[in-house]
C-alpha cells in the first residue's frame, strides 16, 4: 500500500508542477496578473508532496519491503539500518527521486521565504523551476519508477555494493545532489530574471544564498568523495581525474565562478550578462555530470548504477533546458546591460580574471572528460588521465592563485597599487622562505609539487591579509568566510603537493613477527585474526607501529573483508594520523609460502587536503550565514544602486514581449 | 531457511571466484631494490590504465591483470629499459587506451589545442571588456 500511495503522491506532485508552470506563465501576461499570488502555494504544496513521497521510499527501505523491486535489488534484511537508509539513494531511481525532492523543497522554500525580489521575477523563477522539475518528473514516472512492485517478492534482497557500505559514502551522494540541484535553482533564478528583464543587484542578492548553499554542498560532497576514495579503495589515491569525479568538479568550478560574479553583481551592479551566463553554465555542468554518471556511457570506478537507455532521456532533457536557456539568453542578451564599468586593475577586474581562469579550467576538464567519448565514437579508444590534467590545468591554476592572493586586497572600481605592493611583501616573503626550505630539505622533487608547496605558503599568508588592520570584532562574517575559504585552498594545495612530493611506499610479504620500516615508522606484524561483522567476515592484522624513537606504540588493524551478499572481498585500510602526516596500512592476500602481503605508506601532510576542503566549506557556511543575516536586517532598506548605473530597460518592455 | 541457503551458496561461491586470479607475478606486490628504479617504475605505473578495472591505474588496483602489468613494468625497468619505451610497447600491445598520457596524433591534437584556444579566448574576453576602457575611475 505504501508504495502505491507514494507513487500517487508523486503523480500529484508532477501535476502540481505542471500547474505551477502553466499558472506562473499565465500570471506573467498582462491579463493573468490576478493569478500571481496563486503560484506560491502551488510551489509549496508540490514540495511537500514530493518530500512525503521520498520519505515513504525511505520507509520502504527501512522495512525491507522486498515486494518493491527497487528495495529487493538494492537492500538486504541483514544490512545495518544506516545502510538501509542510504540504500534509498544508492541507486538510480532513488537518487532521481532525491533530486526532484530537493528541487521541490527548494522551490517551496523560495516561495515561502523570498520577499525581496520583484514579484513577477519570483513567479517567473518558480515557473522556470517547475519547467525543470517536469522533465525530471517525466523521467522518474516514465523511465525509472522507484515504486515498481515485484511479484512474487523474493525471500531476500540483493544487498548494496559493499564498497558503498561506508559511512562516508552514505552521505556523499546526497550532499553532491543537493549541490547539483541548488544550481538548478540558480538556473531558475537566471531564467526568471531574463524573462522579466530584471537582472540587477536585488536579483543577485536573492540568488546568492542558493548559489552559496549549492557551492557549500558541492565542496563538502567532493571532499567526502575524495576521502572515501582515499581510504576505501585501499591504495591511498585521493583523486583520479576519473570522469565521475570530474562530473562533480565541473559544477563546482562553474559554481565557484558564479559565486564570485554574483557577489560583484550584488555589491557593484556589474557583470550582469556574465552572471546569468554562468548560472546557465553551472546548471548545464550539473546536468552533464548527471548524464555522465547516470547514463553509463563511462567506464569508471563509480559507475554503480548504470543503464544505457536512460542516458538518452537525460541527454534530451539537457538539450531542452540548456538549448532553451541559451536561446533565451541570445534573445535577451542585448537587453541585459553589462552594468557598472570598472578598470581592469580593480577588485572587479581581479574577479573577472579569476572567473575567466576558472572557466578555462572548466574547459580543460570538460574537454579531457568528453574527448575520449568522441574518439571512441570514431573507433579509437584513448585515455586522458593525470599526465594530461595535472600540467594542463596548472597553466590556469597558478595564475589564478596569484590573482586570488591579490584580488581581495584591491579596491573596487580602480586600484592604484601602492598599498598593494606593501601588503604583498609578506606573502612574497613566505613564498621565498618556503622555496628555500623545500630546496634545502626536500631534495629532488618535481616541478608541480614544488610550485604547489611554495604557492600554498604565499597564498596562506595572503589570504589572511584582508583582516590586516581591521577591527576584528566588527569585521562582518562573510569577510571571515572569504578568508577561511581562501586559506582552505592554500591548505588543501599544500596537502596535495606534499602527497605527491613526499610519499613513501613499502610493499612487503611479511611473516608473523617480522618488523618493517616505512619512512620514520617501524611496523611489526604480530598476528592475523578472523573476526565477524554484521554482514561480513574478515581477516584482521595486528600491526604494532612506532614512530621514530618514540616510546609509544600504536596497534593498527587493517582488515580484508568478505561480504556475503553480494559476495565481494574488500580491503579495509587502517589509518594513523599524526600532526605531520598519515600512516596508511593495508592487508593483502596470504601468499603460498604463508607470508602476508602488506602495503604500507607514510604520507606526510596528506590530511591537509581534507582539512583544507573542510575550511573551504566552513568559509562558505560563514559567508552564507553572515550574508543572509545582513540581507535580512537590511530587508526594508531600498536597494543599493551603484554610482551612475546605466538606464535599465523599462519593465514594460518585458511585459510586451511576453504578452 | 531460503535466506540461509542463499548465504551458504554465496559462501561456497567464493573460493571458485578466487580461482580466477592468475598465480601472482613476483613483482606484482614486490618493489625493486633500487629506489631510483622503483620510483621510475612507480611514476610509469601511475600513468597506465588497468584494463580490467574501471578508471584505475595499474598502480592502484588489486586486479590480477594490473598485478601482471606491474610485474611487466618492474621487470623491464629492472632490466634497464626506458619507461617511455615500455609505454610504447604496452600501447602497441593494448592500444592507446592503456596509457593515461594521450599521445599527440591526428585524433588527439584537439586535446592539446584546447588550452591554447582557451587562453586566446580568455585574452579576447579580457581585451574586449577592458581594451577600450580609459583608465579613469569614474565611469558610466
Amino acid at each position: 500500500m505504501i508504495a502505491e500511495f507514494a507513487l500517487a503522491l508523486l503523480w500529484l506532485a508532477a501535476a502540481l508542477a505542471l500547474l505551477q508552470l502553466g499558472l506562473g506563465s499565465y500570471a506573467l501576461t498582462v491579463r493573468g496578473a490576478q493569478f500571481l499570488p496563486a503560484v506560491r502555494p502551488v510551489a509549496v504544496a508540490q514540495g511537500v508532496l514530493v518530500a512525503v513521497s521520498f520519505a515513504l521510499l525511505i520507509v520502504l527501505f527501512v522495512r525491507s519491503d522486498l515486494s518493491v523491486k527497487l528495495v529487493a535489488a538494492n537492500s538486504h534484511s541483514l544490512k545495518p539500518l544506516i545502510y538501509k537508509i542510504s540504500g534509498t539513494w544508492g541507486n538510480h531511481e532513488g537518487s532521481m527521486l532525491l533530486w526532484i525532492t530537493v528541487m521541490g523543497l527548494a522551490g517551496g522554500l523560495i516561495a515561502l521565504l523570498e520577499r525581496r525580489l520583484n514579484d513577477r521575477t519570483l513567479i517567473a523563477t518558480l515557473a522556470g523551476q517547475a519547467f525543470v522539475s517536469l522533465g525530471f518528473y517525466a523521467f522518474l514516472l516514465f523511465a525509472s519508477n522507484p515504486f515498481e512492485r515485484l511479484n512474487p517478492a523474493p525471500a531476500e534482497g540483493n544487498g548494496l555494493n559493499p564498497l558503498l557500505q561506508d559511512p562516508g559514502l552514505a552521505f556523499h551522494p546526497p550532499t553532491l545532489y543537493i549541490g547539483y540541484v541548488g544550481l538548478s535553482i540558480a538556473f531558475s533564478f537566471a531564467i526568471g530574471a531574463m524573462v522579466t528583464r530584471d537582472v540587477g543587484p536585488t536579483f543577485a542578492r536573492a540568488m546568492r544564498p542558493w548559489v552559496l548553499g549549492a557551492w557549500i554542498f558541492l565542496t563538502l560532497g567532493i571532499v567526502a568523495g575524495s576521502w572515501w576514495a582515499y581510504y576505501t579503495l585501499g591504495w591511498g589515491g585521493w583523486w583520479f581525474w576519473d570522469p565521475v569525479e570530474n562530473a562533480s568538479l565541473m559544477p563546482w568550478l562553474a559554481a565557484t565562478a558564479l559565486l564570485h560574479s554574483v557577489s560583484v553583481l550584488a555589491t557593484r551592479g556589474a557583470l550582469k550578462a556574465w552572471t546569468v551566463m554562468l548560472a546557465v553554465v553551472a546548471f548545464s555542468m550539473s546536468m552533464v555530470g548527471t548524464f555522465l554518471v547516470r547514463s553509463g556511457i563511462l567506464t569508471s570506478v563509480h559507475a554503480f548504477a548504470v543503464d544505457p537507455e536512460r542516458g538518452s532521456f537525460i541527454l534530451a532533457l539537457l538539450a531542452i533546458y540548456i538549448g532553451g536557456a541559451l536561446a533565451l539568453f541570445g534573445l535577451r542578451a542585448s537587453t541585459v546591460t553589462e552594468g557598472s564599468r570598472f578598470h581592469l586593475f580593480s577588485r572587479e577586474g581581479a574577479l573577472v580574471m579569476n572567473n575567466v581562469l576558472l572557466v578555462g579550467i572548466l574547459g580543460i576538464v570538460l574537454m579531457g572528460t568528453l574527448y575520449p567519448l568522441v574518439t571512441e565514437a570514431f573507433g579509437t579508444k584513448v585515455s586522458v588521465g593525470p599526465p594530461y590534467f595535472n600540467p594542463v590545468s596548472a597553466i590556469f591554476v597558478f595564475p589564478m592563485l596569484v590573482i586570488m592572493a591579490v584580488g581581495p586586497l584591491m579596491r573596487w572600481r580602480q586600484d592604484n597599487g601602492k598599498k598593494l605592493i606593501n601588503l604583498m611583501a609578506a606573502p612574497a616573503l613566505a613564498l621565498a622562505v618556503a622555496l628555500a626550505l623545500v630546496v634545502l630539505f626536500a631534495g629532488d622533487i618535481a616541478i608541480l609539487p614544488l610550485l604547489g608547496l611554495i604557492f600554498a605558503a604565499g597564498l596562506a599568508v595572503a589570504s589572511i591579509l584582508p583582516l590586516w588592520k581591521r577591527n576584528l570584532r566588527r569585521t562582518p562574517a562573510h569577510i571571515y568566510g572569504m578568508v577561511l575559504a581562501h586559506l582552505g585552498i592554500a591548505v588543501a594545495l599544500a596537502g596535495m603537493a606534499a602527497e605527491s612530493a613526499f610519499n613513501t611506499e613499502k610493499l612487503v610479504a611479511s611473516e608473523i613477527g617480522q618488523t618493517h620500516t616505512v619512512g620514520p615508522w617501524s611496523i611489526e606484524l604480530q598476528g592475523i585474526d578472523p573476526i565477524a561483522g554484521p554482514n561480513w567476515t574478515a581477516l584482521e592484522a595486528r600491526l604494532v607501529t612506532r614512530y621514530g624513537d618514540s616510546a609509544t606504540q600504536t596497534v593498527m588493524n587493517p582488515q580484508s573483508r568478505m561480504f556475503s551478499s553480494p559476495p565481494t572481498a574488500t580491503s579495509h585500510a587502517a589509518l594513523l594520523t599524526r600532526w605531520n602526516g598519515q600512516l596508511y596500512v593495508v592487508l593483502g592476500e596470504e601468499g603460498d609460502d604463508g607470508r602476508w602481503q602488506l602495503r604500507l605508506w607514510w604520507k606526510p601532510f596528506v590530511p591537509l587536503i581534507w582539512y583544507g576542503g573542510l575550511l573551504i566549506g566552513l568559509g562558505g557556511i560563514l559567508a552564507l550565514v553572515g550574508r543572509t543575516a545582513r540581507d535580512l536586517r537590511r530587508k526594508d532598506q531600498p536597494e543599493y544602486e551603484p554610482v551612475a548605473a546605466p538606464a535599465d530597460p523599462k519593465p514594460v518592455g518585458g511585459r510586451e514581449a511576453l504578452a | 531457511m531460503r535466506g540461509f541457503l542463499l548465504l551458504l551458496v554465496a559462501l561456497l561461491a567464493q573460493p571458485v571466484a578466487a580461482q580466477d586470479s592468475l598465480p601472482p607475478a613476483p613483482y606484482a606486490y614486490k618493489q625493486l631494490d633500487d629506489p631510483a628504479k622503483e620510483k621510475s617504475a612507480q611514476d610509469l605505473m601511475m600513468t597506465l590504465r588497468c584494463l580490467t578495472c574501471q578508471s584505475q591505474s595499474i598502480a592502484d588496483s588489486d586486479a590480477a591483470m594490473a598485478g601482471d602489468m606491474r610485474h611487466q613494468v618492474r621487470s623491464r625497468i629492472e632490466a634497464g629499459e626506458d619507461p617511455e619505451a615500455i609505454r610504447s610497447w604496452l600501447i602497441e600491445r593494448y592500444g592507446d587506451w592503456v596509457s593515461y598520457q594521450p599521445q599527440v596524433t591526428a585524433m588527439t591534437w584537439p586535446l592539446f589545442a584546447a588550452p591554447v584556444i582557451l587562453l586566446l579566448f580568455a585574452a579576447f574576453i579580457v581585451r574586449k571588456r577592458f581594451g577600450r576602457a580609459k583608465p579613469t575611475g569614474e565611469k558610466s
